[in-house]
């Protein structure tokens, strides 16, 4: 996986490395610095808020809690799977999406984006009509097989899936769309198969959008929570995950769910970073 | 050129100043009396479990008092607590519980003492027809029968908890919904044979699901408490609704609903 192709191939960047030192000399236009300080406020204010009203003197014993770490780990594992099953499912369809010609192809882009307007509580009913006890498929996975989705890790899984999966598609698809074609013609005049060919000349090309799309659709995942609770339940240790833990804590205990909130927030942005570090900036 | 971009920035940043301003003059209920009688907006908070009882009510309270509008947030009532406690606009709190209630009252945001106003309690919640044959609490934990509760941190949860230890009953539920509406609509998709829940739920959802009295729901009732809320914007309209509530035609409703006189 060389990720520096790119820069010959003309990728777009999700995240521009030196172009600071190039406009440093100008000055930045006041119409977009003011609006862009208001939008950063906007964006941290209410996190700053999070900080301010935590509650900092208990924070240790709340850490301690043990049900905080089994729900941390249920996020971490679970967003991870949804993850990899967007990656092995949206990478394919993104590329069909991207360089195959087929009729109807608008209608299914339209699609799979359905996930992204509907409502989360929405997509989890209907994840439930089609793979629960009484679901089109759920009936028969369950009567076969004696297998059944709702109320398992799975679950979780699978609806984390369903509604992340669109973020990995539009990001790995804008990539492809992006990407010089004359490379994938280059190694077809010389004799390599489309398999071949995406496999040794567009993945790597692409490989910074499947990074930017995986990190999308990984952090949607984490933070899911309608069509958790409506399709996986609530039962700790087996699907109850952060943000579900941190809305039943604010039932009883609005310092609780901040508390949670936070610890969600500081290992989710840690791990982003360290990630874009090492696979999205070239060093 | 930079004069001109500075200016388009700033008539920007003005209008969204001033939209921003805009929203706090909307005062909304004035509640002073024009002809003896409440009148302007009654905003509600109300508990889940409350919804269709007081939507008639809130219809009923609008007929007997020409010039009022009632508006209802129904949701759980540790969270319609939380709003409250955080200053959400609201006149009227009824809660599922006293515990919640006292949340509201210790942060000093209601007035006087919350009267309960009706009791609920639980039922076993089965699909039409109960396919598992549920009796009793106990049929609950054979092996086969996927129960759903509602989270101890919300009051049908704390009431299903006390029920189950009257009872003697240990039971694995497959899932902790965060409210009794949750717990319902598992048991009406058929996802799970049984759930907890209020006899006013299943009761407004008898064509999906049938309530299964049990002795030991008579240990674990909920009382309701109401209350006029400190900062309520409309201070008449409030007590109006509240003693509406309160009154013989207040009661028939949530009577017919299926509550229980305190």
């Amino acid at each position: 996986m060389t990720l520096d192709s790119d820069e010959h191939a003309g990728v777009v960047r999700p995240d521009p490395v030196t172009p600071s030192r190039r406009s440093r000399h100008r000055r930045v236009p006041v119409a977009l610095l003011i609006p862009a300080g208001l939008g950063l406020a906007f964006l941290v204010l209410p996190l700053a808020g999070l900080l301010i009203r935590a509650p900092w003197t208990t924070l240790p014993q709340r850490l301690t809690e043990p049900g905080v770490l089994t729900a941390l780990r249920l996020s971490l594992q679970t967003a991870t799977l949804a993850t990899l099953l967007c990656l092995a499912l949206g990478v394919p369809l993104a590329w069909l999406l991207a360089r195959v010609e087929f009729p109807g192809r608008r209608i299914v882009r339209a699609l799979v984006t359905v996930p992204l307007v509907l409502p989360p509580v929405v997509g989890g009913i209907a994840l439930l009509l089609v793979f629960g006890r009484r679901g089109i498929l759920g009936g028969w996975l369950d009567q076969a097989f004696g297998i059944t989705l709702p109320f398992t890790t799975t679950g979780v899984v699978i609806a984390e899936a369903f509604v992340a999966m669109p973020f990995l598609i539009i990001a790995v698809e804008g990539a492809l769309r992006g990407a010089d074609t004359r490379y994938e013609e280059a190694a077809a005049t010389l004799g390599a198969r489309r398999w071949t060919t995406f496999t040794h000349v567009t993945l790597p090309l692409v490989a910074p959008g499947i990074a930017a799309g995986a990190v999308l659709c990984w952090a949607r995942a984490l933070g899911e929570f309608g069509a958790t609770i409506t399709f996986a339940g609530n039962f700790p240790g087996r699907t109850q995950t952060m943000p579900l833990a941190v809305y039943l804590a604010l039932e009883t205990d609005l310092d609780a769910a901040i508390v949670l909130s936070l610890i969600l927030l500081v290992v989710s942005v840690t791990i982003l970073a360290a990630l874009r570090d090492k696979w999205i900036t070239s060093p | 050129m930079r004069i001109r971009n500075a200016l388009v920035a700033l008539t920007v940043s003005g209008l969204l100043v001033l939209t921003g301003c805009g929203d706090s003059s909307d005062g909304g209920a004035t509640g002073t009396p024009a002809g003896g009688g409440p009148s302007g907006a009654v905003t509600v908070f109300a508990a889940a479990s409350l919804t269709e009882s007081f939507t008639t009510i809130g219809k009923d309270f609008e007929t007997v008092n020409p010039g009022t509008k009632v508006t209802f947030n129904f949701a759980g009532s540790a969270a319609l607590a939380t709003q409250i406690n955080q200053g959400a606009p609201a006149d009227v709190f009824a809660s599922a519980s006293p515990t919640t209630m006292k949340t509201v009252t210790d942060a000093g945001n209601g007035t006087g003492t919350p009267a309960t106003f009706v009791r609920n309690q639980l039922v076993i919640a089965v699909p039409k027809g109960n396919p598992k044959g549920v009796k009793a609490l106990a049929d609950l934990t054979s092996p086969g029968v996927k129960v759903a509760l509602c989270a101890e941190q919300v009051p049908c949860g704390a009431a299903a908890t006390k029920a189950l230890a009257a009872a003697g009953v240990k039971l694995t539920p497959v899932t902790l919904e965060q409210d009794v509406k949750g717990a319902l609509s598992k048991v009406k998709l058929g996802e799970v044979d049984a759930a907890l829940v209020y006899r006013t739920d299943a009761k407004a959802s008898a064509a999906d699901v049938d309530g299964i009295e049990f002795p030991e729901s008579a240990k674990a009732i909920n009382d309701y408490p109401i209350t006029v809320l400190k900062n309520a914007p409309n201070q008449a309209g409030a007590q109006a609704f509240v003693a509406y509530v309160q009154s013989e035609q207040g009661k028939a409703v949530l009577t017919a609903a299926g509550f229980q006189a305190p």
